[in-house]
């Protein structure tokens, strides 16, 4: 028999977290700061909306681009959280969650030899998702020293003739860092100059602690040459649910909606309903979600600083981003050992683009009796090793 | 009250026992801050007092707790207040509210067993004047108290890992 499996499928790399994926199986009390997702529940409105909408028998596939309802609540949202404008019809695609989003946006776009930055360390989706479309992907890497900030240098460093977009999401995973107005204004002349796309994952854009977050499609010159996906399983707890959704002009819009009617069809009815609550009925939920977020980020990022686990407060997202340089070890020594010595998961940084290497990813996103937990097994782990 | 004030009145209502330095730390300011707005929530009677959210089935504790409506007629110039004071000086009430609706006043009294409290009710409180009908509501069972759930939920099984 042939090996039926394709190139580009095996030219995938392996995940970098399988074998800790493994290890963590056989513990049973591992306190786990490896997760990507809230600890939370959805907030029950939006659940009991959902099963009462099942009762009723809302069971059938949706409009492709989502439900009217639940695209024009989206376009209200995204006016009112963030002053970006994107007409229901035209410009909005509701998804199987983010992760779908970011395909169909990078497929809509990329032709065989484009080479498309990736603001990195960043979730890890994206690159994969350049390859299969045929494109390069092509690291821009963003420093400790910047707060993980995009900077207008490295990106001019990466970019060359045959550069076509640049991926970028910030509030950041892995790093927590964020990009003000100024950091995208220094950014927005070499795009036009350049003529490149900006596909801007904002999924953690409610996450925002200090001062508000700043969505790139608010810059005129950016806004025709932006796409911008956002989805609800961050926000409002929803990772399950699987809605996300992609924003861009008409044309990109179309041009991705194609796409998306031949791979989903549409996203879930079940999750669509339960987002159009989430948006009519959840903001407070979500705002005390997300206050319990930041007081986590307090007490942890102390901790980590008090432990000798240099950490910028990150000011989005879930993630601290602590430097291990201190112990000597590399980042997945130091992942490995802590696992296995005192069983905390935690992701090693170089899992998630070079530029992560040195650095571990802690989500927060746990109680603070378990962060605490967390904090004092590091402290032993670290004294176990001095 | 600033948004600073609420937070540290959540984290008190949560954990009174949370010490000062993790409060600073969790509220984003120093200690000595963190000490002076306590102080001054305690004075401003924001704060009524420090205590445990118990539960006292599972502590063993055999008490019956009852909700208790009363119908009042008000009286010239003090309303309900005069009556309400001398209904909340019985230890067994362990609160009691002002209601709109079809009765006027609801308690929740505790005693060692339904008799108690139905003696309580028949001997102090329904001969007070001004005080029309009662009704006793038995508690049989609580589910949730001042924002705790009491029933164990299931942990639903997390992903140790994704990215
Ligand atoms: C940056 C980023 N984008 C997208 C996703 C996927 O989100 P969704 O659940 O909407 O597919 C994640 C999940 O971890 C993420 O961190």
């Amino acid at each position: 028999m042939r090996d039926f499996v394709s190139k580009r499928a095996r030219a995938i790399p392996p995940s970098g977290i399988r074998k800790f994926f493994d290890i963590a199986q056989t513990m049973e009390d591992v306190i786990s700061l490896g997760v990507g997702e809230p600890d939370f529940v959805t907030p029950w409105c939006v659940c009991e909306a959902s099963i009462y909408s099942i009762e009723q028998g809302s069971t059938a596939y949706t409009s492709n681009k989502g439900t009217p309802q639940l695209r024009a609540a989206i376009s209200r949202y995204l006016d009112t959280r963030f002053n970006t404008r994107y007409d229901p019809e035209a410009e909005i695609i509701v998804t199987c969650g983010v992760s779908e989003a970011a395909d169909i946006a990078i497929r809509a776009v990329t032709d065989p030899g484009d080479e498309i930055l990736v603001a990195e360390p960043c979730y890890v989706s994206y690159n994969p998702c350049v390859s299969l479309a045929g494109g390069t992907p092509v690291p821009v890497l963003c420093r400790a020293a910047d707060e993980f900030r995009l900077t207008a240098d490295a990106l001019a460093e990466s970019i060359t003739p045959k550069t076509k977009a640049l991926i970028a999401n910030f509030p950041n995973n892995p790093t927590g860092g964020v990009m003000e107005k100024g950091d995208w204004h220094a950014i927005a002349d070499l795009l036009v100059d350049h003529d490149l796309l900006l596909i801007s994952d904002e999924v953690y854009a409610e996450l925002t602690y200090d001062g508000e977050h700043f969505s790139p499609a608010r810059i005129p010159e950016l806004r025709e040459r932006t796409i911008t996906l956002n989805g609800f399983s961050k926000a409002f707890a929803m990772t399950g649910w699987r809605i996300g959704y992609l924003c861009a002009p008409p044309e990109i819009t179309a041009a991705a909606l194609k796409i998306h009617q031949y791979v989903a069809l549409c996203a879930p009815v079940m999750g669509q309903i339960a987002a159009y609550e989430a948006l009519r009925i959840g903001e407070d939920e979500k705002d005390a979600m997300v206050r319990e977020y930041r007081l986590r980020r307090n007490l942890f990022v102390d901790g980590l600083n008090k432990l000798g686990l240099v950490c910028h407060v990150p000011k989005g997202a879930f993630y601290a981003f602590p430097s291990v340089e201190s112990t000597g070890m590399t980042d997945v020594e130091f992942a490995e050992g802590l696992l296995r010595e005192q069983h905390v998961a935690v992701v090693p940084g170089s899992a998630l683009g070079p530029s992560g290497a040195g650095h571990v990813r802690c989500a927060y996103a746990v109680s603070r009796d378990d962060l605490k937990e967390a904090l004092s097994r590091m402290g032993a782990f670290l004294e176990s090793i001095k | 009250m600033d948004e600073k004030d609420r937070i540290l009145l959540q984290l008190l209502e949560e954990n009174c026992r949370t010490p000062l330095s993790e409060l600073a730390v969790l509220a984003e300011m120093s200690e000595q801050d963190v000490k002076d707005r306590i102080g001054r929530l305690e004075a401003a009677g924001a704060i009524r007092r420090y205590g445990a959210v118990v539960d006292w089935e599972r502590a063993g504790d055999g008490n019956v707790a009852a909700v208790i409506e009363l119908k009042v007629s008000p009286e010239r110039d003090f309303g309900y207040d005069r009556i309400a004071e001398r209904i909340s000086r019985f230890p067994q009430v362990r609160s009691l509210r002002l209601m709109t609706g079809a009765y006027d006043l609801q308690l929740l009294v505790t005693g060692p067993s339904m008799h108690e409290i139905a003696r309580f009710v028949s001997e102090q409180i329904a001969p007070m004047d001004r005080i029309r009908e009662t009704a006793t509501h038995i508690i049989m069972k609580t589910y949730k108290e001042n924002g705790t759930t009491f029933a164990e939920r299931e942990e639903v099984e997390r992903l140790p890992y994704s990215f």
